[in-house]
């Protein structure tokens, strides 16, 4: 950890959603090691072996249990955090929907991987892809800065919405990336988060309440009505909670970035690390005079399809890079751009899958896609 | 219903008449003498205290999934500790998991096992019906040998479950925890003292109790404490201890009752009582006779 004046550090994407955490200071912490997560986890338990937080690590034996054990906390009234990857987010899966359908706040980094079968330990989205219907809300970060600003925005969105969050950023491309990075004060981000006081709580012996009941034909589908309804407040406080975050920060996030969108007659429409590939592609293009721009998605969960089509209606062709597959189907975002934009017909939408298992996507590439040198489906 | 009995879990849940497992929770919980929190597996005893808008329970209750009571509970209680560190809650509060047989043996062995080596603050009950009854009967890997379920059909060429009962004490005891113990509904006083030692532990504890299931071991809804007490006199269901390592067999009987007596009281158990299935009854008494045995060695006798 390099410092270079009170305020500014280089850290990795790991490290920033660690430091994140250690000022949130969550009650409960269940962790279990994967990579590319374990520096985040790493890094907390030297935070609590040194007496810098008071958490209560908990050391599963599988991210099964890291998740259930969460629910358990979390329904005892504390907050709680966990982080994961890849085969940890397949494993406990099941729990996702559980923490969602209990509605539980709580905030899981996820350092996203691929997934098995063959094994790669690198980056891409598939893992938190084939999460995105568990009910949970999804942020993507680009870089260690958002990674570090949106554990926090995260840990207070989900207790204001009672859902959980994860906040995702690129395995290895973020998580293992040294950048330099602002921090904040830890006065600021504890008063920022606030205390947690749930309405309800396990540890309320005097009120007894009973958590996870069967739910029959007659009662289960109003329960997941709900979670809708819940899911459709996220992006109004998201926005609310980052103009707060703004205020004690400088750093402004919206529900998703324009970067030179304006003009712009062809739009790449991408998620994550790539993003500042991107850019520097745009701006490459730009001193060309070519009509370039990019949007960025931050929420995915939510997905804000109404918005989205606002911001692209004046694309003439849009490309949208998905780091993941939905084989048999079109990739996820794609799809989702697709629903978007189903008003805009005169818009012509391609896809191209990149960045799979790991795979490098260089600046030439995304110069060659935007100016029409490269149509294939995968940028393998 | 005496509402004493009934302060934790309430009348009013669904399960089976002459299902055991209403008595052994009401019967453990009775011997707590600080506020409890639940956690409960997927299973009967979930299904039918839990179906919304009702809960049957008058304590604080999660059930999450299967496989993760004991997960579940290991959240429950480090924020219990968290939350103490921090001045906000100031009451002793003790932690039980309760699960089926199927829950705990199988597919809940491993969450378990975490949290016995983790030495949370909490007691594991099993209730032991010797397969997945809430699905239906299917065999578990604590189904006795030549018992017939759905998954272990007797027919032409079976004669019904052919692997012994796994041996889960042991395993559970192989954890080091401070107390561990076997026991059944039917010797109350004795289950009494159990529950009342294994929630006075500061740290875990392990409780297998016999659960007889009339609607899948297919015997008269009167019968479940006869037929539990012939378990534990025929020595099919042996009632010991394991306190700081140490065996304790907490009961002999003076004379030892053929495991037939027990046995002929089950439907699942039936066919093994046609001619051909003659060396199977051998073969399950040995089976007893050697695990009994096997016990009574390590407690020293």
């Amino acid at each position: 950890m390099l410092i270079k004046d009170k305020k500014k550090l280089a850290l990795t994407g790991g490290y920033a959603a660690a430091y994140a955490l250690k000022q949130i200071e969550p009650d409960v912490m269940p962790i279990y090691p994967i990579t590319p997560q374990t520096p985040i986890i790493e890094t907390y338990a030297k935070f609590v072996a040194d007496g810098e937080v008071e958490t209560e690590m908990i050391e599963v034996e599988s991210e099964h249990s890291a998740m259930s054990a969460a629910i358990g906390a979390s329904a005892a009234g504390a907050r709680t955090a966990t982080a994961t990857s890849s085969q940890g987010l397949a494993y406990m899966h099941e729990m996702l929907y559980i923490a969602s359908g209990m509605r539980l706040p709580i905030l899981m980094v996820v350092a996203a991987r691929a997934l098995s079968a063959p094994l790669s330990i690198h980056g891409d989205h598939s893992d938190v892809m084939g999460s995105r219907d568990a009910g949970w809300v999804q942020i993507f970060c680009e870089n260690p800065q958002e990674v570090y600003d949106k554990t926090i925005i995260g840990m207070k969105l989900a207790e204001r919405v009672g859902l959980p969050v994860m906040v995702i950023m690129d395995g290895f491309n973020t998580s293992h990336s040294v950048e330099n990075l602002e921090i904040l004060d830890a006065k600021i981000v504890k008063k920022f988060v606030g205390e947690y006081a749930p309405e309800k709580s396990l540890l309320d012996i005097e009120n007894p309440v009973t958590y996870g009941p069967v739910a029959l034909q007659e009662s289960y589908f109003e329960f997941k009505i709900d979670q809708e309804v819940a899911m459709a407040t996220v992006a109004e406080e998201y926005k609310k909670i980052a103009k707060e975050y703004a205020e004690i920060s400088g750093r402004k996030y919206a529900l998703f970035e324009e970067y030179d969108l304006e003009g712009a007659e062809k739009v790449l429409v991408l998620i994550g690390s790539v993003a500042g590939t991107a850019k520097d592609a745009i701006d490459v293009l730009r001193k060309k005079d070519q009509k370039v721009g990019l949007l960025k998605i931050e929420l995915f969960r939510p997905f804000l399809f109404s918005e989205i089509a606002i911001a692209l209606k004046n694309a003439k062709e849009i490309i949208v890079m998905d780091r993941a597959q939905s084989i048999g189907s079109h990739p996820p975002l794609y799809s989702e751009i697709m629903v978007s934009l189903q008003n805009a017909s005169n818009t012509k939408v391609s896809s191209i899958v990149y960045g799979l298992g790991g795979r490098d996507v260089f600046k030439k590439q995304i110069e060659q896609i935007l100016e029409g040198r490269f149509r294939e489906k995968y940028l393998s | 219903m005496n509402k004493d009995l009934a302060k934790n879990l309430a009348p009013g849940h669904s399960a089976c008449a002459g299902c055991a497992f209403p008595s052994i929770v009401r019967t453990i919980l009775g011997e707590a003498t600080t506020p409890v929190v639940i956690s409960n597996a997927t299973g009967c005893l979930e299904v039918t205290s839990t179906i919304y808008p009702y809960t049957a329970w008058n304590v604080p209750y999660i059930h999450s999934a299967f496989e993760n009571a004991a997960a579940t509970i290991s959240g429950v209680e480090r924020a219990y500790l968290a939350m103490r560190k921090k001045g906000k809650i100031k009451k002793k509060i003790k932690f039980v998991a309760f699960g089926g047989d199927g829950g705990t043996y199988d597919i809940g062995l491993q969450a378990l096992s975490g949290a016995l080596e983790r030495g949370h603050n909490f007691l594991y009950v099993v209730y032991d019906n010797g397969g997945y009854m809430n699905t239906g009967n299917q065999r578990s890997s604590a189904t006795p040998y030549g018992a017939g379920t759905e998954t272990t059909p007797v027919g032409d060429e079976s004669f019904g479950k052919v692997e012994m009962r796994k041996n889960l004490m042991g395993i559970v005891a192989a954890h080091n925890i401070p107390y561990a113990a076997q026991a059944n509904i039917a010797n109350l006083a004795d289950l009494k003292m159990k529950a009342k030692k294994a929630l006075a532990v500061d740290g875990p504890s392990f409780l297998t109790v016999f659960s007889p299931c009339t609607n899948n071991w297919k015997f008269p809804t009167s019968q479940y404490v006869a037929i539990a007490k012939l378990a534990t006199e025929t020595n099919f269901w042996p009632l010991y201890e394991i306190e700081n390592g140490k065996y304790k067999l907490s009961w002999e009987p003076k004379t030892i009752k053929p495991v037939t007596e027990f046995l002929k009281t089950q439907g699942r158990f039936k066919h093994l009582f046609l001619p051909k299935n003659k060396l199977i009854l051998g073969k399950i008494q040995k089976i007893v006779n050697d695990e009994f045995a096997r016990i009574a060695s390590l407690c020293g006798l």
